[in-house]
């Protein structure tokens, strides 16, 4: 009898190994996807900047400092590597675009240029979607930090090395480092 | 009275609840079908193979054919981008597949989504509910759309109706048994009961395919509100649908627990029997979450 009591205990924590590892693999991929999902849409609105820079400045043209603003936010974010930098940049660069956005009402003929509505059309839902795809990103990489850090979880995920996942979030002591000039 | 996920799953509990109901009668309306023809095997197998077939034919041509009822065409891509952009937002917003995007030509502002999963699912929203709304309370509508989706209430209704259009014929074989007697004995007992059968059980089954479809309405509407995280925008546009007074061209009573806008008017027969509670109850709702 008691010589079946050590295998099975050994069996038992292999099984169980084996589950823990899958399962923070698959969280790990869920991670993975979601942040792909963000960097589809960050491209995007990249790709989207100048086109609606170019349009605007066809009206604009004095408005410099605003473009200057959008291009170096962009810049800054074509730059970004981790889910935290990406989210300051993204950040700023929402905020310069939502000033472009503004200035557009002083300028009619601005508004109601048939590209600049659509490509505004086109950033605004991408923004919208970099909004949703955010929310699912930091629920699943919360998800995936509290599984690895949870006992008995943590000694399979040490063991393996799986890593804390940064979330796309902007903490409030960079919003004061980080200023975006706009005189 | 606010929603919770206790409420959402309790409604899933009476969901399967209702259905068991369903079948129940299903299988007791059989069996009288049995007894009148003085075999129980034959009152269930007929009640089995056309619960089967209507099933099939849901399942592969069901979504389709609610969309060809309503005269539904694909919307096009670059003529609505936005209404395009915006289910795409959503759908990230909801982890869904981007449903096919569906336009009906039509004044009355409504929408439906239908479709047996998620991965071949749709929505259709008329021109008027285009012309009528903003960009925030569009988004609210498809919200509550998806949500449908997401909560696989379009496979329920799908299969809801599939369960009352069962007991309906299920019920006119008995209606018409008793009357020319398949019963050789004559006798009345089975004629009695056969009528009462064919009369209630279609009755029964519309009021529990009705009290399904209510519940989520409240359901997805709490959805919609959790995707967009602007209860307002849903909410101003239930009210906009409320005020209209425009009525479909193409409006099909049986479809009519698909749409957004319940197409039935007010009056207390319609109440009782409306697939959507009062939109002023749902937009109250909204409000206080």
């Amino acid at each position: 009898m008691i010589n079946w009591i050590i295998p099975g205990a050994i069996a038992i924590v292999i099984l169980y190994v084996i589950y823990a590892y899958n399962s923070l693999i698959n969280l790990e991929n869920r991670v993975d996807n979601a942040w792909s999902q963000i960097r589809v849409q960050l491209k995007r609105r990249s790709d989207l900047i100048p086109n609606i820079v170019e349009t605007a400045k066809q009206y604009a043209d004095h408005e410099q400092d605003v473009f200057k603003a959008v291009s170096e936010a962009r810049n800054q974010l074509d730059g970004a590597a981790s889910p935290k930098e990406n989210a300051k940049a993204s950040e700023a660069l929402s905020s310069s675009l939502g000033r472009l956005f503004a200035i557009a009402e002083d300028y009619p003929d601005l508004k109601a240029d048939n590209n600049y509505r659509q490509v505004q059309e086109e950033l605004s839902s991408t923004e919208n979607k970099i909004a949703y795809a955010r929310q699912h990103y930091n629920d699943v990489v919360t998800a995936y930090n509290t599984r690895i850090e949870s006992f008995p979880a943590n000694t399979v995920a040490s063991t393996f090395s799986f890593n804390e996942r940064e979330l796309f979030q902007v903490e409030n002591e960079d919003l004061d480092d980080f200023t975006v000039s706009f005189s | 009275m606010t929603f919770t996920w206790t409420e959402i799953r309790q409604n899933n509990l009476k969901t399967s609840l209702l259905f068991f109901v369903f079948f129940g009668l299903i299988a007791a309306i059989s069996t009288v079908l049995g007894l009148m023809f003085n075999s129980l095997a034959l009152g269930w197998s007929i009640g089995l193979i056309l619960f089967l077939a209507y099933g099939a034919f849901a399942y592969y041509r069901g979504s389709q054919m609610a969309l060809s009822l309503n005269n539904a065409q694909k919307a096009d891509e670059r003529q609505y981008r936005q209404l395009h952009n915006i289910v795409e937002e959503l759908s990230i917003a909801a982890s869904l597949p981007k449903p096919d995007v569906y336009i009906i030509n039509e004044d009355a502002p409504n929408a439906f989504a239908t479709g047996m999963n998620p991965d071949q699912s749709a929505v259709a929203v008329t021109t008027g509910l285009l012309n009528i709304m903003d960009r925030d309370e569009v988004s609210g509508v498809i919200a509550h759309e998806l949500a449908h989706i997401e909560s696989r209430d379009t496979k329920t209704m799908l299969i809801a109706g599939v369960l009352v259009g069962s007991i309906v014929i299920l019920a006119d074989i008995i209606f018409h048994a008793s009357l020319f007697g398949g019963n050789d004995r004559g006798n009345w007992v089975y004629l009695i009961v056969g009528i009462l059968a064919s009369m209630l059980a279609p009755l029964i089954a519309q009021i529990i395919k009705l009290a399904v479809s209510r519940k989520r309405e409240y359901a997805a509407d709490a959805k919609a509100a959790q995707y967009t995280r602007n209860p307002e925008g849903l909410a101003s546009a239930l009210e906009k649908l409320g005020s209209t007074t425009k009525k479909m061209d193409h409006a099909n009573r049986s479809l009519n627990h698909l749409y957004i806008n319940s197409e039935l008017d007010g009056s207390f027969f319609n109440n009782l029997f409306s697939t959507h509670p009062p939109i002023e109850d749902r937009v109250k709702r909204l409000r206080d979450l």
